[in-house]
């Protein structure tokens, strides 16, 4: 039995160790064969492509270094406030899933069953070319001014590009949030709502102080996942020609023919962002046990 | 003498057909201990939840402290009969993330709109009374079942209600530990509190009970005082149930 396990142990070990030399030996045939070699050089060569949007200055001018930067921000802005949208609605929708009131829970309960049936590639485009580019051309609202062109919201301008994908990614990913928070909820005891409604608390304040709380161990785990899919979800950005890391990654790497190099940045990119995110989560995740573990 | 609860013919069923409550009439008066008895199944769980619209009617009618509640279940009604009525369940149902002090001081600085200081001065107090002042900072699971349901006696009293209404106070508790409970709520009867309990607990029913009200299978067998439901009872379903307890 040992040795079986043994041999087999020895057989996948092998397999992959032949695999990682195919890839390596296909690397180096093809840095022959282009003739570059690995280098890094190029990125302070000028990029001489412009960028629709850039949260810092940006002229054709810059390197590519500087290109990737302000697509890595681009990225970041997209995701962060995708996060936190999300959140919010995934967790409302969740609760309104959950709640006694039939119109809401059915509501919630249509919006998670639409959302999860279409593509989230079919959605962005629909945001963008439907929703946001159907906006007429002269601004319309008061505090929110909605066009064709971009949203203005309290002095701050948005793109329609940066609105579709950031529509897109928080209803997509809030149903998803719907659903585990519905399933956090479901799984507190009966007796702790009937104790805080016995107590005369509203229905909201109990579900913030009472419910939600106990809801969160159950919730936290699958919560990471959902930020970790929407982060990399995000990369969709370039269906609708929003200039995002991958988009910038894109146009730098049929520029430069830089493709091994290009890739390895991005990768370490959304490394790093994916790391920031579930080492963020597995903090909050033990501060809430910690809490939790405290009162046992 | 001022009626606290008026129930006429209350009906109530989960599964068609099935009648958790019957047509079930009753009245409490302000200062008097009922306590309710009877078989598993027999509705008087059901009946006192719907005392504080934890249950809905099917129909029927019931005035809890001059509030009328019916089929209708106003959201609005039931949540100020929940602020003068206190609840004490079977299974305690603290709030495990929530330290003892903030599991008794979260409704009154919430619903009654008292001061922390206040409504942490005033915990302390009930906590007191109830033996267990020592255990204000610790957490429900850091308890014994007893002293938990000592918690959540207090935790019902702190917003001073006119009625208590406790739903099989004993029945999840250690033998040992019945007593310490028991103990607090024969306090409580004492200073007239007017309480509404559910229970197997004989004893405290002969001792404590101004009433006693049998219920079978939705229906109220008898409603008799103490002294004569344990010795004479009048119905022959009341003397099988209590040949069975003793």
């Amino acid at each position: 039995m040992r040795r079986r396990n043994l041999f087999i142990q020895l057989g996948i070990s092998i397999a992959l160790l032949a695999l990682l030399g195919l890839l390596i030996n296909n690397l180096a045939v093809n840095l022959i064969r282009t003739g570059l070699g690995l280098g890094f050089g190029w990125l302070a060569r000028p990029a001489g492509f412009a960028l629709a949007e850039s949260a810092l200055p940006f002229t054709p001018s810059d390197s590519y270094l500087w290109a990737l930067t302000i697509g890595w921000l681009n990225s970041l802005k997209v995701i962060v406030a995708g996060l936190v949208l999300a959140t919010v609605l995934g967790v409302a929708a969740g609760a309104a899933r959950s709640s006694g009131n039939r119109l809401l829970s059915s509501l919630a309960g249509g919006y998670v069953a639409l959302i999860r049936q279409v593509p989230l590639l079919l959605q962005l485009l629909f945001w963008y070319f439907v929703a946001f580019l159907g906006l007429p051309a002269a601004p319309m609202g008061g505090l929110i001014k909605l066009s064709n062109q971009g949203i203005q919201l309290l002095g701050l301008n948005l793109s329609v590009e940066f609105c579709a994908v950031l529509v897109g990614l928080t209803v997509f990913t809030g149903a998803s949030i719907a659903e585990i928070v519905r399933g956090g909820i479901n799984a507190v005891p009966r007796g702790q709502w009937e104790a805080f409604r016995s107590l005369g608390l509203a229905e909201g304040l109990g579900l913030r102080r009472i419910v939600l709380p106990q809801a969160l161990p159950a919730i936290l785990p699958a919560l990471t996942s959902q930020y970790l899919n929407l982060a990399k979800n995000s990369t969709l950005a370039i269906a609708v020609g929003y200039a995002d890391l991958y988009a910038v990654s894109d146009t730098t790497i049929t520029q430069t023919g830089r493709a091994i190099e290009g890739f390895l940045l991005l990768l370490l990119s959304f490394l790093l962002l994916n790391l920031l995110i579930s080492g963020g989560m597995a903090a909050f995740n033990s501060a809430v046990l910690g809490r939790l573990n405290r009162s046992r | 003498m001022t009626v606290a609860i008026l129930a006429s013919d209350l009906v109530k069923s989960y599964t068609p057909g099935l009648r958790a409550l019957d047509g079930v009439s009753l009245q409490v008066t302000s200062g008097e201990v009922l306590v309710v008895m009877g078989p598993s199944g027999s509705g008087k769980s059901t009946l006192i939840r719907t005392f504080n619209g934890l249950e809905t009617l099917d129909s029927g009618e019931l005035d809890v402290l001059g509030v009328r509640l019916d089929a209708a279940h106003e959201e609005r009604q039931v949540r100020a009969i929940r602020r003068r009525v206190g609840m004490v369940f079977q299974q305690f149902n603290l709030f495990p993330h929530l330290s003892i002090l903030e599991n008794i001081t979260l409704a009154p600085i919430k619903v009654q709109k008292r001061s922390k200081p206040d409504a942490a001065a005033r915990a302390i107090a009930l906590l007191d009374q109830m033996g267990i002042g020592e255990q204000a900072h610790k957490f429900p699971a850091q308890l014994s079942g007893g002293q938990q349901q000592r918690v959540a006696i207090a935790r019902a009293l702190a917003l001073d209600p006119e009625v208590m209404l406790f739903d099989e106070p004993t029945s999840a508790l250690d033998p040992e530990r019945v007593k310490e409970v028991l103990d607090a709520m024969r306090q409580l009867a004492k200073r007239g509190m007017t309480m509404v309990v559910v229970t197997h607990e004989l004893g405290f029913a002969r001792e404590v009970a101004d009433r006693v009200m049998f219920m079978d299978q939705g229906q109220v067998v008898e409603t008799s005082d103490p002294q004569t439901f344990f010795t004479s009872a009048r119905e022959e379903r009341s003397r099988r149930f209590l040949s069975q307890m003793m």
